[in-house]
């Protein structure tokens, strides 16, 4: 889980009604968006909810059809070259020029970015070194596995030292190993003072090393907040879910649980009573019920999960 | 833009591609020097000799095979369509179009970067086959070139620059068109051989005979009726458009592009035209060939600057 505290409450990021149509396909509808400094940001959905378009207007790389939108107070389509000073931007499929070397390809974007040559080097080296790529600086990118090409890409987006990096995507197509390096790099990157967007649907991702996350669907904005927030919207049943099977359930029995001081719900199914409650109320619940002679089989507990939140928003829809 | 340009020279100066070119460049001049050498010194000519340098052609071979109509044919627009087919699409293909566009520099100095650096292949081709056949050809026939002479080159020099731009423009312009690399190659293929061999050879003259038809007893209003339209139709391509030019430009006694009947022939002064008259004929091609680069170049910069970036 991403570090809450990080975040100082400066909004950096903010969208009014942005909207992108293609012909007749609204791809981005009506977008109100607001994201603040240092922060970890989740932009989830499915494919094809408008994530990666999201990511473009906010780069000033593709014009909105409506709305507008604001980084650092600068307008991203009147002011594009002032954005992408400030931001970094790592495509979903990451193109390197792979006849250069890893390093050449940093030295080349660090000069688009008029860095200077005795500034850039050292800076370069740094980066190589922060993905673990310094042994392979000087081998041409072509020789690259998938997994180091993504962290070359991050590179290329810190060697700019932007103040808000948007990746879209940055573990597509990795292995589990690649998956964590790629991970543990974003999660550091609000200490080196970027704030990060970064776009997933694989929600174990995002819930790692996200601080608030917003759900897209079919363009528009479902559900936007902190985890803990929209956990506690979400499931408003309770946080924690606690299945308890015993060998003779009974309605007597459910009410004497359902009284517990933070259980919000008790329902059995067969042998199996399921609990939401707002704490790790195992320990209450299994005292009520060996005070009462029942027998007690077995015991479990799951805290939430972004897959909770994700389906409940995604499958109802945007919140009214 | 410069950082760009210095990479784009860099990649082409690195690349296989630029090898090849080189190798055909040399192709190209040895092949010149060789019709020099076998056949400038039995031609009778007092005036231009050094010209003849670069239009003379072995009485063996074809004569399809002199350095004007080479360059015109063939080694221009390969050039061309070499440095450009790939240019945007690449790009586009290999994910480094958005990793560009995502820095702080405007979306035009991509297109213009590309477009400049292949016009400096262009002209450095152009140039070290120039410089190879006045160097080596001077040295071979002893006549060093007049004054007029030297401008004369110098400007054929600026109009295969010219004309190589136009190949490039056209190439840039499918590569931004076209989504898939084969597709852009394909198409400026298509289009070279088309307006390169089939329209000069086949399609102009068929449709010069359908506009204009030659009977056996073909008056000699009809003869010129038919030459005009045919020559009307061949300016149509890029290719005879320059090597037109290069024919006024290299060939001095070249007095008119037009018809000229048997009365008016014999009244004419076998003189050589001066350069102001032989640059009045060309300009017309000159411009025209600016003005299918520009328009060229001009499409695909507005299709480039309203494309998605989306990889």
């Amino acid at each position: 889980m991403g570090n809450s505290e990080k975040r100082t409450g400066k909004t950096i990021v903010e969208t009014k009604d942005l909207t992108k149509r293609y012909d007749r396909t609204t791809v981005v509808d009506h977008l109100n968006l607001r994201i603040t400094e240092n922060e970890v940001f989740g932009l989830l959905g499915p494919n094809g909810a408008g994530k990666t378009t999201t990511m473009l207007m906010l780069l000033g790389l593709t014009e909105p059809t409506e709305g507008h939108a604001r980084i650092f107070g600068f307008d991203t389509t009147r002011e594009p070259l002032k954005v992408k000073r400030i931001t970094g931007y790592l495509p979903e499929k990451v193109g390197f020029y792979e006849n250069m070397t890893a390093r050449e390809n940093l030295k080349f974007i660090a000069e688009l970015n008029n860095i200077s040559e005795s500034e850039s080097g050292p800076l370069i080296d740094q980066m190589l070194a922060t993905v673990g790529l310094t042994e392979k600086a000087d081998q041409a990118v072509g020789k690259f596995s998938r997994g180091m090409k993504q962290r070359l890409g991050i590179a290329d987006v810190l060697v700019k030292r932007p103040k808000l990096a948007f990746l879209d995507e940055p573990t597509a197509g990795l292995d589990p190993d690649g998956i964590i390096q790629i991970i543990d790099l974003i999660s550091k990157l609000p200490d080196t003072g970027t704030t990060v967007v970064f776009s997933s649907h694989r929600l174990y991702e995002v819930q790692r090393v996200c601080d608030s996350i917003g759900i897209m669907s079919k363009g528009k904005m479902v559900i936007q907040g902190s985890l803990d927030d929209l956990s506690r919207k979400a499931l408003s049943e309770g946080r924690f879910k606690i299945e308890v099977e015993i060998e003779a359930p009974s309605p007597q029995l459910s009410g004497i649980i359902g009284r517990i001081s933070g259980v919000r719900k008790v329902d059995a199914v067969g042998n199996t009573f399921h609990i939401s409650a707002d704490a790790d109320l195992r320990s209450e619940i299994a005292k009520v019920i060996v005070q009462n002679n029942v027998p007690l089989i077995q015991m479990k507990i799951r805290d939430f999960s972004l897959d909770d939140v994700y389906m409940k928003y995604f499958h109802e829809g945007p919140e009214k | 833009m410069m950082t760009l340009l210095k990479k784009e020279l860099v990649d082409y100066f690195t690349s296989v591609r630029f090898i090849i070119l080189l190798v055909l460049t040399l192709l190209v001049t040895a092949l010149a020097l060789h019709a020099a050498y076998a056949t400038i010194r039995t031609q009778d000519t007092s005036d231009f000799v050094f010209l003849n340098l670069f239009t003379c052609s072995e009485e063996a071979l074809p004569q399809l095979l002199n350095l004007p109509t080479i360059i015109a044919l063939f080694f221009m627009p390969f050039v061309g369509i070499t440095l450009g087919f790939d240019a945007v699409n690449s790009e586009r293909n290999n994910g480094t179009l958005s990793l560009l566009m995502a820095q702080p520099i405007y979306r035009d100095s991509i297109i213009n970067a590309k477009f400049l650096a292949s016009l400096f292949i262009v002209a450095l081709t152009a140039t070290i086959s120039m410089l190879l056949i006045s160097g080596i050809g001077l040295r071979m026939i002893g006549v060093p070139p007049s004054s007029e002479e030297f401008i004369r080159l110098f400007i054929y020099l600026i109009s295969i620059i010219i004309y190589g731009a136009f190949w490039v423009g056209l190439s840039i312009l499918f590569s931004v068109v076209f989504r898939w690399v084969g597709t852009s190659l394909m198409s400026a293929l298509a289009l070279w051989l088309f307006f390169g061999l089939f329209y000069i050879f086949m399609l102009a003259p068929m449709l010069a005979n359908m506009i204009s038809p030659l009977p056996d007893n073909a008056t000699e209003a009809m003869q010129a009726a038919n030459s005009l339209t045919s020559g009307t139709l061949l300016r149509l391509s890029p290719n005879y458009l320059f090597l037109e030019a290069s024919t006024v430009l290299l060939l001095p006694l070249v007095r008119t592009l037009g018809v000229i009947t048997t009365g008016a022939y014999n009244y004419m002064i076998p003189n050589p035209l001066s350069l102001g008259q032989s640059m009045l004929l060309v300009w017309p091609h000159l411009v025209v060939m600016i003005s299918l680069t520009a328009v060229c170049f001009g499409v695909s910069y507005v299709m480039f600057m309203r494309q998605e970036i989306r990889s």
